[in-house]
Formats: structure tokens, C-alpha cells, sequence
């Protein structure tokens, strides 16, 4: 009965998670702007949410003998939503971050996590004002 | 929390970015130095970036920061003046200067302070974001 309450908080919740580590990739392809080789990534959003409000599979993991391998699977909620985005002006150094793509995607991603939030503030309200009982 | 880490990201690469700064500002000090203390003629230098996977193993692979692998010295020979009244001349009259560009090296610092300010806009963002999460439920 009482978990009926929460479960709508529960997407929003998932979304809200997704949305800070989207904003972490984005913070990683701006701090890598400069170094050669990088290649920019960014997140498929809808299908890392499909994922992550689905029943998850147990993921399997490659295993790591070194600081900086990448582990494969289990890759946080986002796991296999993870994309390499492409260079829009090719580099000499074969970086692809594009600045200006990366400051409007996180312009983007922090309107929308504000707007997540906003949903669970109201949710909360919502919730509290119908178990005030005037 | 993946959102704090966005501070560890941004902030190596700011560091680097700064040091890539001091580099530029050691090679634009030294644009006209004729020897250096080893007898030598100044090397323009050059700082390496390199990624640097910020997660713990089994933790999401999504923080990338940056870091400075190494600073590379410009091997290319100085530039030779004949100027025979100079005291560092040598046999033939010339003088060797440091190897310093000092166009390529403002563009450097120009992109660099661009980096800089685009990493602290970062951080000021995920701040906030964060300051707005810490009073979900008050409002």
C-alpha cells in the first residue's frame, strides 16, 4: 500500500540519475577538448531510461587488471546507452569534442534536470497535501 | 552521487589547463633569451594531455578527466642573428635565440584561457544543479 505512493517517484527518481550522469559525460568531453585522441561520447537518453525502468539483466563485466580499463557491462544506469558522438569539423589530432555541441547539451541537460526536479517537488507536494488532512 | 564528480573532473582539467598557462607564460618570458644557465639556448616547451578514467574499477566509466603526461621540449634548431658585437656571438657572428614562437605561443594561451573559463562554467552549472537537488521536497 505505502510503496504505491512512491512508485511514481521512482521514475523521476531514474530519470534524475540519468540526468546527472549525462551531465558528467558532458563535463568529461569538455575537460578532454584539448587532448589528442579523445573521442567524444554522449548518451542515447531514451533508451538509457527503457533500460534502467526495465527489470535489469544480471550484466556481465570484462575484467579489468589496469586503473584506467573500462569494465564493459553493469557501465552504471546508462550501461549500453553510451554513444561515440562524430566530429562535425575532422581534427588533426582526431579529437571530435565539439565545443559548441557540448556547451548546448549541457545547457540542455541542466534545464531538463531542473525540470525532473521540479516534477518531484511537486509530486512531494502533492503527496504531502493529500496526507495533511486540512 | 555522480554529480560530485564532475568537480573532480573539471578541476583536472582546469589544473592542467593552468599548467599549460605557466608553460606559455615561461616560453613567452624566455622568447628572447639568448643562453640559458647550461650554455644552452631556451627550448620552447610543450605540456601532453592525456585522459585520464576517473571511476573506480566497476564503476561507471562515464568521468573522464584530463592530466598532463608529459612536458615535451621543441627540438627544432633557435633562431641565428648575426649580430658580431653581441657577447654570446659565436666564431662566425652569430647569435642562437630560443626556439620560442611567439604567435604560436599566444594562441596557445588564448585557447587555453577559453578551456579554462569553459571548465569553470561546468562547475558553476553542477553547483547549482546541485544546490537545487539538496532542497528537493522543501519548496
Amino acid at each position: 500500500m505505502l510503496n504505491r505512493l512512491t512508485d511514481t517517484l521512482d521514475f523521476q527518481g531514474q530519470a534524475l540519475a540519468l540526468r546527472s550522469e549525462r551531465q558528467r559525460l558532458l563535463a568529461s568531453n569538455i575537460a578532454n577538448a584539448d587532448t589528442p585522441g579523445y573521442v567524444a561520447r554522449d548518451m542515447n537518453f531514451a533508451q538509457a531510461l527503457r533500460q534502467a525502468t526495465a527489470a535489469a539483466p544480471a550484466a556481465r563485466t570484462l575484467a579489468t587488471s589496469q586503473p584506467g580499463h573500462i569494465s564493459g557491462g553493469a557501465a552504471g544506469a546508462a550501461g549500453s546507452a553510451l554513444e561515440f558522438a562524430t566530429a562535425s569539423q575532422t581534427n588533426l589530432d582526431r579529437n571530435t569534442v565539439d565545443m559548441d555541441r557540448e556547451r548546448a547539451s549541457i545547457a540542455d541537460n541542466s534545464v531538463r534536470y531542473e525540470a525532473t526536479l521540479r516534477f518531484i517537488n511537486a509530486q512531494v507536494r502533492t503527496l504531502t497535501s493529500a496526507i495533511t488532512g486540512q | 552521487m555522480s554529480m560530485f564528480s564532475i568537480f573532480k573532473v573539471s578541476g583536472s582539467a582546469v589544473s592542467a589547463q593552468a599548467q599549460r598557462l605557466n608553460v606559455v607564460a615561461s616560453n613567452l618570458a624566455n622568447a628572447d633569451t639568448v643562453a640559458g644557465p647550461d650554455g644552452q639556448a631556451y627550448k620552447a616547451r610543450q605540456v601532453v594531455f592525456q585522459t585520464l578514467m576517473m571511476g573506480a574499477p566497476g564503476q561507471p566509466e562515464s568521468a573522464a578527466g584530463v592530466a598532463v603526461s608529459q612536458i615535451a621540449e621543441d627540438q627544432t634548431p633557435g633562431r641565428r642573428v648575426h649580430d658580431p658585437k653581441h657577447p654570446q656571438a659565436d666564431a662566425d657572428g652569430y647569435v642562437t635565440y630560443s626556439n620560442v614562437n611567439a604567435v604560436e605561443e599566444m594562441v596557445n594561451m588564448i585557447s587555453a584561457s577559453r578551456s579554462y573559463q569553459n571548465n569553470i562554467e561546468v562547475m558553476n552549472t553542477a553547483k547549482s544543479l546541485l544546490q537545487k537537488t539538496l532542497q528537493m521536497g522543501q519548496s
